[in-house]
C-alpha cells in the first residue's frame, strides 16, 4: 500500500518537476503513457480477470477516438458530450462483437475477434469524409466549458491522472466485488460456475463490456493527446501492444495494465530518442528497427517469465492459491 | 418429482440414451446403475441441463424443464455433483462453498461493494462445510486437498444452492472404505431433507442407501423397482456377468 | 453488368481464393494437430514472397526460383519450428499468441534490415505477362490463370497426401485426436515439424505467385492472414476440406462484393451514399459472412474436431 502511495506522490509531483527542469516535454510523455495505461488496463479486466483473450481491442480504443474526432469535426467540441458519446459508442461495439464471439470458445474466440475489430478498422478507413487512410485531425482539444481549457500540458496531465486513478480504484472495487468473484471463478472453471447457476455468458459479455467502454474512454484521450485520429488506433497491431502491454506488466494483477504501458512506451522511448553509443557502433541503424528490441522482449517474457513485472514485484507465483 | 418421458440422444451414430423412461419419487434416494458406458453420465448431463436432449421430455415438479438452460434448473433446484471432480481448485474450501451461496442469493451484477462484508455467505458456507465434514478445513486451497475431501467439496457444492433433487455422479469414485463410508453416511443424512439421483458403481453403497434402483445398459433402461427385485432380475444379472466376462 | 464482368470476377475470386487456401491448409493443420495458435505464419508468406524475388533477381529466372523458395521457406519453417515453436504446444493460447505475434515483429524487422523499407520487385515468368483469350471472348491475364491452375493442382495433391497416404492419415488421426496419434506410436515431433515444413512451403507458394500482383513489402503477411483466419472460422479447424470451401467462398464473396456491391448499391442509393457505402460493406462483407456462418455453425462448417 505505501509503494502504491509513493508512486502517486511521484506521479503528481512529475509535472513539476518537470517544468522545474524545463523539460515539459516529458509531462505530454507522461500523460501518453497514462493514457495507455488506462486502455491496457481496460484489456485486462477482459483477458486478465475474465480469462476473455480478446485480440480485438483496439476496435473499443480506436472507436472511442474517432467518435471524438467526429463529433469535433460537426462543431461538437464538448467534453460533457464527446467523451461520454465515444464510451457509448466503444460500449455498444462491445456489446454486439462480444454478443456474437462469446458464444465460441479457444482459438475461434481469439481468432473472432481478431475478425471484428479488423471489421471496425475497414469500417472507419472507409469513411472519406473523416479522414479515411490519412486519419482526422483535431482542432483543439475537448471544451470542458466554465471558461477552463485543457490546452495547457499541465492541466492536461493532471486530468488523465486523475481519471487514470479513478479507474484503477474502479477496477480495485470491481475485483473485490460480488461480481469479480464470479469473473474469476467463470476464469477458474467455467462449467462449474454455470453448474453451480451463473449464467456464465451474461456476466462475460458484461466484463466485455465494461471493458470496452473503458478503452473507449482512453480512446477519447489519446484523439485529445494527439490532436488526431489515426487509423492505426483500430489497426490489429495496437491490438497486439496493448496485450503486450498486459503481458508485460502482469496479466489479472491490478497494476498489470499500468506497469505494461510505462515500461513498453518507456523501453520505445528510450530506443527512439536517446543514442546509446555502444549499440550505435554495433549496428549503426538500431533506432530503425525498435520493433527487434520489442519483440525480443517481449519473446523473453512470455517464455521466461509469465507473470510480468507485477507478478515480479509481488514475489508470489501465480501457481497454487489466488493472487 | 422428476420425470423422464422418452428421452432420446445419439451422438453421430452412436445412441446413447434409447427412449428413457424414469420417475423419481419425491424424498427417495434413487440409484441408476449400469456396467460402464452404459450411458448414465450422459442421461446425468441431460437432466442437469449441460447436453440438450434429442427426443423426450423432462418435467422437475410438474413444470417441463427440457428447454431450460443448466443455471436455471439449478435456480429451480436441480442441483449435480460431477463424477470426475470439478472444484475451483485455487479458491479456498470456504470461498468454494460461498461462491455456490452467492449464485444462489441475489444478483452477482453487484460492481461496488465488497464481497467481504457478505457475512451471511461466509457463515452458511461454514455451516456446509461443517455438513460435509470439511469445518476443520476451511482456508484450504481446494486443489491441495485430498481426494476424499475433494469429493465431500463436490457434493458441498451442489449442497449450497440449496436444492430440492441432488444428482450425484459416482459420489465415491475412486475411494478407499474409509472415505466410502463417510460418503455414505452423509447421503444418509440428507435424504431426509432431499430427493437424491444417485449413479454409483459401489453395489454397497447402492443397496444400503437405494429405495430403488434403475438399470441402465446401452443406454437403454432394463430394470427398474425395489433393490430385492434388481437383485434377482434375470437382465440386470446377464448385463454385469456378461461385462464381467469380457471386462 | 455483363456475362464478361462477371466470368472476369468469378476468375478473380477463385484465384484469389485458391491462394488464400494455401495459407488457410497450413494454418488449419498446425492448429488442428498441434492446437497451436500460429501468427508467425503471416511472415512464412512475407519470407516467402521476398525469398522469390531474391532469387529470381539472382538467377533471372522465375521457374528457377520458385523450388528454390520453397525449399529455403521450409527450412526456415522448420526452423522456426524446431527452435521456438516446440515449447509453445503446451503452453495456453494467451501465451501463444504473444510469442508468434513477437515472431512477426521481429520478422518483420530482419526483412526491413535484409531487404529495406521500400517494396521489392518480383516479376511474372515473361511468357505469361500478356492476357489470353478464354473461349466466350473473355481477355483474361494469363499469369492469372497460371495461379488458378496451380492451386488447383495443390489442392489435388493435398487431397490426396491426406486422404490416401500413411502420412495424411496420420494427419488427420493428429488433427481429431492428439493422443490417440501418440498411443499409435507416431513419432509425433517429427510429424509436427513435416507439417510445419510443409504449411511453411504452402505459404511461400502463395507469396511467391501472388507476388507479382500484390506488392512484396513488409506487412504483407498480416492482412492476408486474418483473411486466413476468417477462412479457418469459416471452414471449421483442422479441416482441408473446410479449408478449401472457406477459402473459395472468402475468395469470391470478397472479389465479387468490391466489384459489385457498389453497382449494386448505385442502383437504388443516390450517388453520394452509394460511392460511400458500397465500398465499406464490400470490405467487411467477409466479415459480415463470417457473422452468418457462426451463428449457425459456431465451429464451422466442417470441424475436424467432434
Amino acid at each position: 500500500m505505501s509503494r502504491v502511495v509513493a508512486a502517486f506522490v511521484a506521479l503528481l509531483a512529475f509535472p513539476l518537476a518537470m517544468q522545474a527542469m524545463d523539460a515539459l516535454f516529458y509531462v505530454s510523455l507522461g500523460s501518453r503513457m497514462l493514457i495507455y495505461a488506462i486502455a491496457a488496463t481496460s484489456l485486462n479486466l477482459a483477458l486478465g480477470y475474465g480469462g476473455m483473450v480478446s485480440f480485438g481491442h483496439a476496435a473499443f480504443f480506436g472507436a472511442g477516438a474517432y467518435t471524438v474526432g467526429i463529433l469535433a469535426a460537426e462543431g461538437v467540441q464538448s467534453l460533457w458530450l464527446a467523451w461520454p458519446a465515444a464510451v457509448a459508442v466503444a460500449a455498444l461495439a462491445a456489446l454486439f462483437i462480444g454478443a456474437v464471439s462469446l458464444r465460441t470458445r479457444g482459438v475461434y474466440f481469439i481468432m473472432i475477434t481478431l475478425a471484428f475489430a479488423q471489421m471496425v478498422y475497414y469500417l472507419f478507413v472507409s469513411l472519406k469524409t473523416y479522414g479515411g487512410e490519412d486519419g482526422l485531425p483535431m482542432r483543439g482539444r475537448s471544451d470542458p466549458g466554465f471558461g477552463l481549457s485543457l490546452a495547457g500540458d499541465l492541466a492536461w496531465y493532471y486530468l488523465v491522472l486523475a481519471l487514470f486513478a479513478a479507474l484503477v480504484y474502479l477496477l480495485h472495487r470491481l475485483s473485490r466485488s460480488r461480481f469479480g468473484r464470479v469473473i474469476e471463478a467463470i476464469r477458474e472453471n467455467e462449467t462449474r460456475a454455470e453448474a453451480i447457476g451463473f449464467p456464465v455468458y451474461r456476466y462475460q459479455l458484461a466484463c466485455f463490456v465494461i471493458s470496452g467502454a473503458a478503452a473507449g474512454l482512453a480512446g477519447a484521450l489519446i484523439a485529445n493527446q494527439s490532436g488526431y485520429v489515426s487509423p492505426s488506433l483500430l489497426h490489429w497491431i495496437q491490438s497486439g501492444t496493448l496485450m503486450i502491454m498486459v503481458i508485460l506488466g502482469g496479466v489479472g494483477r491490478l497494476w498489470g495494465g499500468a506497469l505494461g504501458a510505462f515500461a513498453l512506451l518507456g523501453l520505445e522511448h528510450l530506443i527512439a530518442d536517446y543514442q546509446f553509443e555502444w549499440l550505435a557502433a554495433l549496428a549503426p541503424n538500431y533506432q530503425d528497427h525498435a520493433g527487434l528490441a520489442v519483440g525480443a522482449v517481449l519473446l523473453a517474457i512470455v517464455l521466461a517469465a509469465p507473470q510480468g513485472l507485477a507478478g515480479m514485484l509481488a514475489g508470489k507465483k501465480r501457481g497454487d492459491a489466488r493472487a | 418429482m422428476l420425470e423422464l418421458r422418452n428421452v432420446s440422444k445419439r451422438f453421430g451414430g452412436v445412441v446413447a440414451t434409447d427412449d428413457v423412461t424414469l420417475e423419481v419419487a419425491r424424498g427417495e434416494v434413487h440409484a441408476l446403475i449400469g456396467p460402464n458406458g452404459a450411458g448414465k453420465t450422459t442421461l446425468i448431463a441431460q437432466v442437469s441441463g449441460m447436453l440438450a436432449v434429442d427426443s423426450g421430455r423432462i418435467v422437475f415438479e410438474g413444470e417441463d424443464i427440457t428447454r431450460l438452460k443448466a443455471h436455471a434448473r439449478v435456480r429451480a433446484g436441480l442441483a449435480r455433483s460431477y463424477q470426475v471432480t470439478s472444484i475451483f481448485r485455487r479458491f479456498t474450501v470456504l470461498e468454494n462453498l460461498a461462491l455456490a451461496v452467492q449464485a444462489r442469493s441475489g444478483s452477482s451484477f453487484s460492481f461496488w461493494r465488497p464481497l467481504a462484508a457478505e457475512t451471511a455467505l461466509t457463515d452458511e458456507a461454514r455451516a456446509l462445510a461443517g455438513e460435509v465434514g470439511l469445518a476443520d478445513k476451511l482456508d484450504a486451497v481446494a486443489g491441495n486437498l485430498a481426494h476424499g475431501d475433494q469429493r465431500a467439496l463436490e457434493v458441498g457444492l451442489a449442497l449450497a444452492t440449496r436444492p430440492r433433487l441432488l444428482l450425484l455422479d459416482e459420489p465415491m469414485a475412486g475411494m478407499g472404505p474409509q472415505e466410502s463410508a463417510r460418503m455414505i453416511e452423509l447421503v444418509e443424512r440428507l435424504r431426509a431433507r432431499l430427493t437424491v439421483l444417485l449413479v454409483e458403481h459401489d453395489m454397497d453403497a447402492v443397496f444400503r442407501l437405494a429405495n430403488r434402483i434403475s438399470v441402465l445398459v446401452n443406454g437403454r433402461l432394463v430394470a427398474s423397482g425395489s433393490p430385492q427385485a434388481i437383485r434377482v432380475d434375470p437382465e440386470v444379472r446377464k448385463a454385469y456377468l456378461g461385462d464381467e466376462l469380457a471386462a | 453488368m455483363s456475362a464478361t464482368l462477371l466470368a472476369e470476377q468469378t476468375l478473380n475470386g477463385l484465384q484469389f481464393g485458391l491462394m488464400l487456401f494455401l495459407l488457410a491448409a497450413g494454418l488449419t493443420l498446425v492448429f488442428g494437430i498441434m492446437d497451436m495458435i500460429n501468427l508467425a505464419h503471416g511472415s512464412l508468406y512475407m519470407i516467402g514472397a521476398y525469398l522469390m524475388a531474391s532469387f529470381a533477381a539472382a538467377t533471372g529466372s522465375f521457374w528457377l526460383a520458385l523450388p528454390l523458395a520453397l525449399a529455403a521457406t521450409a527450412l526456415v519453417g522448420a526452423a522456426l519450428e524446431l527452435t521456438l515453436l516446440r515449447r509453445l504446444y503446451r503452453r495456453d493460447h494467451l501465451t501463444q499468441v504473444l510469442a508468434t505475434f513477437a515472431i512477426i515483429l521481429i520478422a518483420n524487422e530482419v526483412v526491413r534490415i535484409v531487404w529495406g523499407s521500400q517494396p521489392i520487385m518480383l516479376n511474372a515468368p515473361p511468357g505469361l505477362a500478356g492476357p489470353v483469350t478464354l473461349p466466350g471472348g473473355l481477355q483474361y491475364a494469363s499469369y492469372r490463370l497460371l495461379i488458378i491452375g496451380v492451386g488447383l493442382l495443390v489442392a489435388l495433391l493435398l487431397y490426396f497426401l491426406v486422404t490416401r497416404t500413411r502420412v495424411g492419415m496420420l494427419v488427420r488421426a493428429g488433427a481429431s485426436n492428439r493422443e490417440m496419434a501418440l498411443a499409435m506410436g507416431v513419432d509425433i515431433r517429427r510429424l509436427f515439424t513435416a507439417v510445419f515444413a510443409l504449411g511453411a512451403a504452402l505459404c511461400a507458394l502463395a507469396g511467391a505467385m501472388l507476388g507479382p500482383i500484390l506488392a512484396v513489402q513488409v506487412g504483407m503477411g498480416e492482412n492476408i492472414l486474418i483473411l486466413a483466419f476468417v477462412v479457418i472460422v469459416i471452414g471449421g479447424v483442422g479441416s482441408i476440406r473446410g479449408a478449401l470451401v472457406g477459402a473459395l467462398l472468402v475468395g469470391i464473396v470478397d472479389t465479387g462484393g468490391r466489384a459489385f456491391l457498389p453497382l449494386l448499391f448505385g442502383l437504388f442509393l443516390p450517388p453520394q451514399l452509394a460511392s460511400g457505402a458500397g465500398p465499406a460493406v464490400a470490405s467487411v462483407a467477409i466479415y459480415l459472412l463470417m457473422a452468418v456462418v457462426l451463428y449457425f455453425r459456431p465451429q464451422g462448417l466442417f470441424p475436424a474436431r467432434g
